[in-house]
């Protein structure tokens, strides 16, 4: 067994959690925690690339697997990551620093316990993408909750207690159906290791409930209309760290859950339910771009916007070609990256003027010119323009819904622009226009922490936009796998049914 | 005389009662003394049951005196969770100025009945180990004479426990006379052709049964006898007759009666499913937090006979399970009611956590700790509790009752955190006094690391209850 690498990157935040809750601070200002936290998070980081880096891009096995006894040898502790997943580990601990960084600003009372929710938080975050046992998975799924739910309450705006509570109690009903479900796959299979389920297979006349009670679970995380309304309460309420982490890489967990459980455990219901996930992806694109338009809160805006983004991330998994899951892992990456940029963005501004309210501002691009610039970035990756990370992702997804479904696919199209509308309109109205607000004159343009956070979402954003190499490149086997499983179940289910 | 070694136990604990008994009538005021005693003596009866663990299954007198892996297991438990009773409860008896001999002593008369019925392989002897508990339970509810709510808890628990009793003898009877004989593997023998006089008496026995264990709809007792008794007693309250009724669940469920499981299997489900929605929903409104640990206990005894429910060995195993997380959980949770203490008062509403993390991080924490424990969120142990009860329901795909079941952990999700609301969101109310008695701390400490770091070993609990087979 060679080093665990794994499990180090799980549980190096949380080691750093402890330390910082036994380290007194003589000032009470918790500067050396912050220290701490950031170092932790940056070791977290380095050893995540050096993962990336040692990792084998053409293999489509699970790598660095890690397989012990953990309960009276019925069910394993085992972790292993593949193409797919690294992608999302590198996110979590890139954005988690990022995060730490941007505490000074927004979080004002009881900064050492902010920094243990958070580097707890990264714990559970990664073990999620590496995890590759069902009740490991669930394990660290459900736990995610707490930590979240104490960010969103302590620390949160002023209906802080009905969004947390929202937010616990709507992930918390979503998941228990997928307990139910993962114990069934137990005593149906044997097993619950995610590598010999996918050997197995499960048979077809469970396959559609299970899907279901996996997708209830899913469908709230992501979160997909209808079950969508606690995300813009939980955004609104909670700190801009809080809202980078949920919206960077918590509704992640979801779409991750999506291609790994629901299109390798169940293909033949996923086969059957794909209109239904189409349906629900097309009103979440539509629907909630023409409510983002009518917002009048910044946060709330991006919230829905990001209703929109995972409605067209679950659209290009269900395509089930390569290009639509492509383009749907890439757009997750994009979106992790632009909306955590953009609750920044907006933090940036709240935090001198206090106030979300987009008619409150204008003309900002006189006294913040080099906010305007980063701002202008970020709104163009949302919005999908050619050269931001935003655009392959949509036009992948695009690429693979023409080519199931061209009704589909043309409705999916006419998101992108009204995603452009409510993005550019929100630019507008905010960095441009006249400075009606005199208050506004005595903001100061990006502090240095802040020009290091915001230029370090910058750089991945145009980077990959122009050269997505390296990124496809790490999915690329992974995909073609699941792909090739997912069509040979269903080819080999057609032939029993003859 | 043979036998003496297995009863060992009992004797030594009926002995040790008498003597203090005796101490206290010559010696004045000796009530500290006796209250240090007791709990010694109980350390050395739990040092003697270990003892005993190792040994086969044996009879006892004629067949009725069982002792086995189960009755073993459960009184180590039981008599473990009594030592950190009384050593939680030690000062609190002195502020409320309960520090009498009989408090003690109550104590432990009631943990013998409790022993003699976990050990009970006979409808008599049984009894006879239920009215001792239940005897002592009375006076120790009403402990707390000057208080109004304390004794009509005392009334309330005499008045309706002498029916269920009642009802409960009245089933024992109908079983001995259709089954002809009073020895539970005698009566399992005898009872396998279907008969209704065997079927009431089953009806009846549970019926009994599901009172002393506070389920539904059963329960009516329970909210205000937690209330109303003293704290340390409700803390006795709230975990050793649960884990002696439980042990007698079992018992009578696969001895007696394990020939006619498809009559008493869908009243185990029903008063389970029963249970657990209605303790979710009647807490949701509750302001005094014994009252609404009350109906939280109400509804974990559904999910404790919802493993009972499924006639399978994994089934008892996860109930077993299940009652031992529970005792930790409602250790950890009194301790810290037993620390809301200022000028000699104590604290028990939940408004007045309101804002305490931020004068008293540790104990907020170990209550958020505790209470997301109890919600059964991973990764803490409360959580591995209710996966064991559900891995052993879906496995005979009682798909109903697991899903009822979850449903109901979101519903009672709900009322917990709103106490970790009011602890950590709400705004600060005055301090509480820090200094504790050390029994107090080492309580907390232990069971709550034991909830946070369950997961790391979850397999520790599950190793030994898996030794415990009835079918």
């Amino acid at each position: 067994m060679n080093f665990p690498i794994l499990s180090s990157l799980i549980l190096l935040p949380t080691i750093g959690a402890l330390f910082i809750l036994f380290t007194k601070s003589s000032s009470g200002k918790y500067q050396s925690s912050k220290y701490v936290a950031l170092f932790i998070s940056l070791a977290n980081f380095l050893l995540s690339l050096y993962l990336w880096y040692v990792f084998d891009k053409n293999s489509v096995d699970f790598q660095f697997v890690e397989n012990r006894d953990w309960l009276s040898g019925f069910i394993y502790y085992k972790v292993g990551i593949d193409g797919i997943s690294i992608l999302f580990v590198i996110l979590t601990t890139f954005i988690t620093p990022i995060c730490i960084i941007s505490v000074n600003a927004t979080i004002t009372k009881r900064l050492k316990d902010f920094l243990i929710a958070i580097l707890i938080m990264e714990t559970f975050m990664i073990g999620v993408f590496c995890s590759l046992d069902l009740v490991i998975f669930y394990l660290f799924f459900e736990a995610g909750l707490i930590p979240m739910f104490l960010i969103i309450g302590i620390w949160g705006g002023e209906r802080r207690v009905y969004s947390a509570f929202k937010f616990f109690l709507y992930t918390l009903l979503g998941s228990v159906l997928m307990l139910v479900a993962i114990i069934s796959i137990y005593w149906i299979t044997g097993t619950t290791d995610v590598e010999k389920l996918y050997e197995l297979g499960i048979n077809a006349e469970y396959q559609n409930l299970l899907w279901l009670a996996f997708f209830s679970s899913f469908a709230v995380k992501t979160p997909m209309w209808p079950v969508h309304t606690w995300l813009p309460d939980a955004h609104v309420e909670a700190p801009t760290v809080g809202s980078v982490l949920l919206a960077a890489i918590l509704l992640k967990m979801a779409g991750y859950g999506f291609i790994r459980f629901s299109l390798g455990l169940f293909p033949i219901a996923s086969e059957n339910f794909t209109m239904l996930v189409y349906i629900l992806s097309l009103i979440a694109i539509i629907y909630t771009s023409l409510v983002a338009l009518m917002q009048e809160d910044m946060k709330k805006l991006i919230a829905y916007s990001s209703v929109a983004h995972m409605g067209f991330v679950t659209l290009g998994i269900f395509t089930m070609t390569q290009q639509g899951i492509e383009g749907s892992i890439f757009q997750m990456i994009s979106h992790g990256l632009v909306s955590a940029a953009l609750f920044l963005s907006v933090g940036v501004v709240y935090e001198r003027h206090h106030t979300r309210l987009i008619n409150k501002y204008g003309g900002l691009v006189s006294i913040m010119p080099r906010y305007a610039i980063v701002f202008m970035v970020f709104t163009l990756g949302a919005l999908g323009l050619p050269g931001t990370t935003g655009f392959i992702g949509e036009f992948l997804i695009l690429m693979g819904a023409f080519e199931k479904n061209i009704l589909v696919a043309m409705i999916a199209s006419l998101g992108v622009i009204l995603g452009a509308a409510y993005m550019l309109w929100l630019f507008k109205r905010v960095v441009f226009g006249e400075m009606n607000n005199q208050e506004l004159k005595s903001m100061k343009d990006l502090k240095t922490f802040e020009i290091i956070t915001l230029s370090a979402l910058v750089i991945p954003i145009l980077f990959f936009g122009f050269y997505p190499e390296p990124l496809m490149n790490s999915i690329e086997a992974s995909v073609e796998n699941t792909l090739n499983m997912y069509n040979f179940d269903l080819i080999n289910n057609l032939a029993s049914k003859d | 005389m043979e036998n003496f070694q297995y009863i060992l136990p009992e004797v030594f604990i009926s002995i040790s009662i008498m003597l203090f008994l005796l101490v206290g009538v010559f010696k004045k005021k000796s009530a500290s003394l006796i209250y240090n005693l007791s709990n010694i003596s109980l350390v050395i009866l739990l040092a003697l049951i270990i003892n005993l663990s190792s040994l086969e299954t044996v009879y006892l007198f004629n067949n009725s005196y069982l002792i086995d892996n189960l009755s073993n297991y459960m009184k180590i438990i039981l008599v473990g969770s009594g030592i950190f009773v009384m050593l939680t409860g030690s000062k609190y008896i002195q502020v409320i100025n309960l520090n009498k001999i009989e408090y003690p002593i109550l104590i432990l008369s009631s943990i013998l009945g409790m022993m003699i019925m976990i050990s009970s392989n006979d409808l008599i002897v049984f009894y006879m180990g239920l009215e001792l508990q239940s005897l002592a339970l009375y006076v120790l509810a009403s402990f707390n004479r000057d208080n109004l709510l304390s004794t009509e808890s005392g009334l309330k628990y005499f008045v309706l426990s002498a029916l269920s009793s009642g009802l409960l003898l009245y089933g024992c009877s109908l079983t001995y006379g259709f089954s002809e004989s009073t020895n539970f593997d005698q009566i399992l023998i005898n009872s396998t052709e279907f008969n209704y006089g065997t079927t009431f008496g089953i009806v009846f026995i549970l019926v009994g049964l599901a009172f002393k264990i506070s389920a539904v709809p059963f329960h009516m007792w329970a909210p205000d006898v937690y209330q109303g008794s003293p704290t340390s007693v409700t803390l006795f309250f709230a975990i050793l007759p649960k884990i002696a009724a439980l042990s007698v669940f079992i018992k009578f469920l696969y001895t007696p009666f394990a020939n006619m499981n498809d009559q008493w299997q869908t009243i185990i489900v029903f008063i389970s499913i029963a249970s657990m929605i209605f303790g979710a929903v009647a807490a949701i409104g509750q302001k005094n937090l014994k009252r609404l640990i009350a109906y939280s206990s109400i509804s974990h005894m559904g999910y404790a006979l919802a493993g009972l429910a499924t006639v399978t060995n994994q089934g008892i195993q996860s109930s077993i399970t299940y009652i031992s997380i529970y005792l930790v959980m409602n250790l950890a949770f009194f301790s810290c009611l037993f620390m809301l203490k200022r000028n000699d008062k104590y604290y028990e509403n939940i408004e007045d956590l309101s804002g305490l993390s931020k004068k008293h991080p540790i104990l907020s924490f170990s209550l958020l700790i505790v209470l997301f424990s109890l919600a059964g969120i991973p990764p803490l142990a409360g959580f591995f509790a209710k996966f064991y009860v559900f891995l052993a329901v879906i496995e005979q795909s009682m798909y109903f009752l697991a899903i009822v079941g979850l449903l109901a952990t979101v519903i009672a999700a709900f009322y917990y955190l709103r106490i970790i609301k009011i602890i950590y969101f709400d705004p600060e109310k005055d301090e509480y006094e820090t200094s504790h008695n050390l029994g107090l701390k080492i309580t907390l400490a232990i069971s709550t690391i034991f909830i946070l770091a369950y997961f790391i070993y979850p397999s520790g609990i599950t190793e030994i209850v898996s030794k415990i087979t009835m079918i």
